[in-house]
């Protein structure tokens, strides 16, 4: 049967908001601070969240589903965001795009079978003059071509199977 | 030099570290141990020339000679030639400030980006940090308006709004809390100029928000930076800590009355967050949702607060301008467009980079004298000017002056000074229905033109792709366009229409025309 109280406290969310004096302004930080702990935003963490700084749990909802970057399940294990707009479409994007959705049998916006891969569409990355760019696990690549990317995805693939 | 090493700065800007800067500088250090040389290795800011990144630089009698775009394999060739003397090499371009993309520009906000070691406070004030923040403290607060009202200075944004006039707009509220938010959620397409400049001179825009806390009387200050970019957060957060125990932030700022401090915010993947209403409900911790104004953000603004939101590089200019004068500043540029605009020139084009010129610089000097043409070596068919929100532009349009007024005189915007190039492969219904479907992605759901409209948008366009019913649809579209424009509440969905219409009008062919 499942549970009829909610399970509430969700430890290393608690403590993150204390640091923030339990200031609902914080929000942002605050849930940027709980996902970079465990990748992503889960059930407990946000009841724990909307406890400490006293808000309800929809506008944590809100919140969280407003901006793109929170995430409410488990990440794969490499994320791979490629840059979609205008200056990399010019310059080739979104058939890079195509390739490595093919290539990684990853959907854009979705993660591979074997759930290895994420691949992410994002809306600027600020290397506009180098384009493409993508992004792996938070480092910024210019100039990529798919041999490029294949070989990155490839050498972490491979660094995470070592480790 | 001293102690007799060498100094060679290796760019850690974003786009030089995206095209392996960091192991260009690694490479050189293990040179430089195997053969027993001394050097210092510099991480600087971008010069700007981002087609050259990475770009090294060697510091010798006759300036700094530039070499790029610098791979790691390239390292061992630089030295057997002798590239810490200026020595000859494949690479090698001169004196960096004598290469003709750089020596064309007239720098003014980003005098110091790519010259000085980011976080070292001793180099920004060596190139003039400080005297403007020194010369404010002592200022009253009226006065300093005054100076920034006389540069002619304007929000670089976007909206172009007098810097000035926002300023004294606040300083004109009652006292108590008041708040300096910049706005770093640099969105658009094409641009990187915040990111270079808070990567390259993070010291400056901190100086121009301290500047700005002193004018109208803040003591609060928040730095609303874009997570996609976490470099620029990084160097931000730094150069907040160094300027703390400086002394430089907190109270009575070098025994002022101005007490002030900066906090860094990072955004979480909104682009409507640039918007300026939605970044305020952003920073209170909200979901970032547009508000009907007024009131105006000087008037009530954060946390309901008189609130002074600027963009980073209408921040970090006022600096120069009391430092130099509000008449020197005023002396560049062209009509009601004063001082220069940094132009960030990005798709497929030869040389990308930041361009900062004086208002007035037409488009075709932009692409062609300083960009080269298309990087594909294609003719180029179009340039989208101003983000996402701008218009395309066709080549024969290229002589237009590029400020505030001729590009609204030819149906486009300035924005934040982006200039994307395409090539003629481009297809410009299919860019068309990218506008809308961003739009689509981007919308904050609060006004219905633009969370519905987008979506219609979208479906009509696809229906013109596909050739139904292209006369009656085409219709269809410029109503809707025209909808969105009038009964937006905000620029996401009032602009949207710019690159719709602005495509279908210079390039009926690719819509069944």
């Amino acid at each position: 049967m499942a549970a009829l109280i909610d399970k509430l406290e969700h430890a290393p969310a608690r403590l993150i908001c204390g640091r923030h004096d339990n200031r609902p302004d914080a929000l942002l930080e605050i849930l940027h601070e709980a996902q970079a702990a465990e990748g992503w935003l889960s059930d407990d963490a946000l009841r724990t969240i909307a406890d400490a700084l006293n808000i309800s749990r929809a506008e944590i909802h809100g919140v969280v589903s407003f901006y793109h970057d929170y995430k409410r399940e488990a990440p794969a294990k490499l994320a791979i965001k490629l840059c979609r707009a205008e200056a990399c479409q010019a310059v080739g994007s979104e058939a890079l795009a195509a390739y490595v959705e093919k290539k990684w049998n990853a959907p854009s916006g979705g993660k591979s079978a074997d759930g290895e891969i994420q691949l992410e569409a994002v809306y600027c990355l600020g290397n506009c003059a180098l384009g493409p760019s993508g992004m792996i696990d938070g480092e910024l690549f210019g100039r990529v071509t798919p041999e490029r990317l294949d070989a990155l995805i490839e050498q972490r693939i491979e660094k995470m199977e070592r480790e | 030099m001293a102690g007799g090493s060498i100094r060679v700065y290796v760019p850690c800007d974003a786009a030089a570290l995206s095209v392996g800067a960091d192991d260009v500088a690694a490479s050189i250090r293990r040179e430089a141990d195997r053969r027993k040389i001394d050097v210092e290795i510099i991480r600087n800011g971008s010069r700007g020339m981002l087609w050259l990144e990475p770009l090294v630089e060697v510091e010798t009698g006759n300036g700094r000679l530039a070499y790029g775009p610098v791979a790691e394999g390239d390292v061992a060739s630089l030295f057997d030639g002798d590239f810490l003397s200026g020595g000859d090499h494949a690479l090698a371009h001169g004196v960096t400030e004598e290469i003709a993309y750089f020596a064309m520009q007239e720098r003014v906000t980003f005098a110091r980006c790519g010259v000085i070691d980011p976080l070292s406070l001793a180099d920004f004030e060596a190139h003039g940090g400080l005297v403007g923040l020194r010369k404010a403290l002592v200022m009253a607060p009226t006065e300093i308006v005054g100076v920034v009202t006389a540069s002619g200075l304007r929000g670089r944004g976007g909206a172009g709004f007098p810097t000035g006039i926002k300023w004294n707009t606040a300083l004109e509220q009652p006292g108590g809390e008041k708040y300096i938010c910049c706005n770093a959620d640099e969105g658009d397409s094409g641009t990187f100029a915040d990111r270079m400049l808070m990567e390259g001179d993070p010291f400056s825009l901190l100086e121009g928000m301290a500047i700005a806390a002193r004018a109208v009387g803040a003591s609060t200050g928040y730095v609303y930076l874009r997570s996609e970019y976490p470099h620029a957060i990084k160097t931000m957060r730094r150069a907040v800590d160094v300027w703390r125990k400086a002394g430089l932030l907190g109270e009575n700022i070098e025994g002022s009355d101005t007490s002030f401090d900066i906090h860094i915010r990072v955004g979480a993947g909104a682009y409507i967050c640039g918007e300026e209403s939605a970044m305020l409900e952003s920073l209170e911790g909200k979901r970032g949702e547009a508000k009907v104004k007024p009131p105006i953000p000087a008037i009530s603004g954060l946390f309901g607060k008189p609130t002074i939101v600027n963009n980073v590089l209408t921040l970090a200019t006022t600096p120069f301008i009391l430092a130099k004068g509000a008449a020197h500043y005023k002396n560049f540029g062209v009509g009601r467009s004063r001082g220069t605009q940094p132009f960030q020139l990005a798709g497929d084009i030869a040389r990308g980079g930041l361009v900062e010129k004086a208002f007035g610089v037409t488009l075709r000097e932009l692409v062609e004298d300083f960009g080269g043409g298309a990087r594909s070596g294609k003719p180029i068919r179009a340039v989208q000017a101003g983000g996402p929100l701008g218009a395309y532009i066709p080549t024969r349009d290229f002589d237009v002056a590029m400020d505030y007024e001729a590009l609204a005189k030819a149906g486009a915007m300035l924005g934040h000074g982006g200039v994307v190039v395409f090539n003629d492969t481009v297809d410009m219904a299919r860019q068309a229905r990218f506008a809308m479907e961003f739009c689509e992605i981007e919308s904050c759901g609060k006004c219905t033109p633009c969370r519905i409209g987008s979506v219609r948008g979208k479906e009509t366009i696809d229906k013109i792709i596909a050739s139904e019913n292209r006369a009656e649809n085409l219709e269809v579209l410029d109503d809707l366009c025209d909808l969105m424009t009038e009964a937006s509440l905000c620029a996401m969905g009032g602009l949207t229409p710019m690159p719709v219409q602005s495509a279908v009008k210079h390039f009926p062919e690719d819509f069944g025309g």
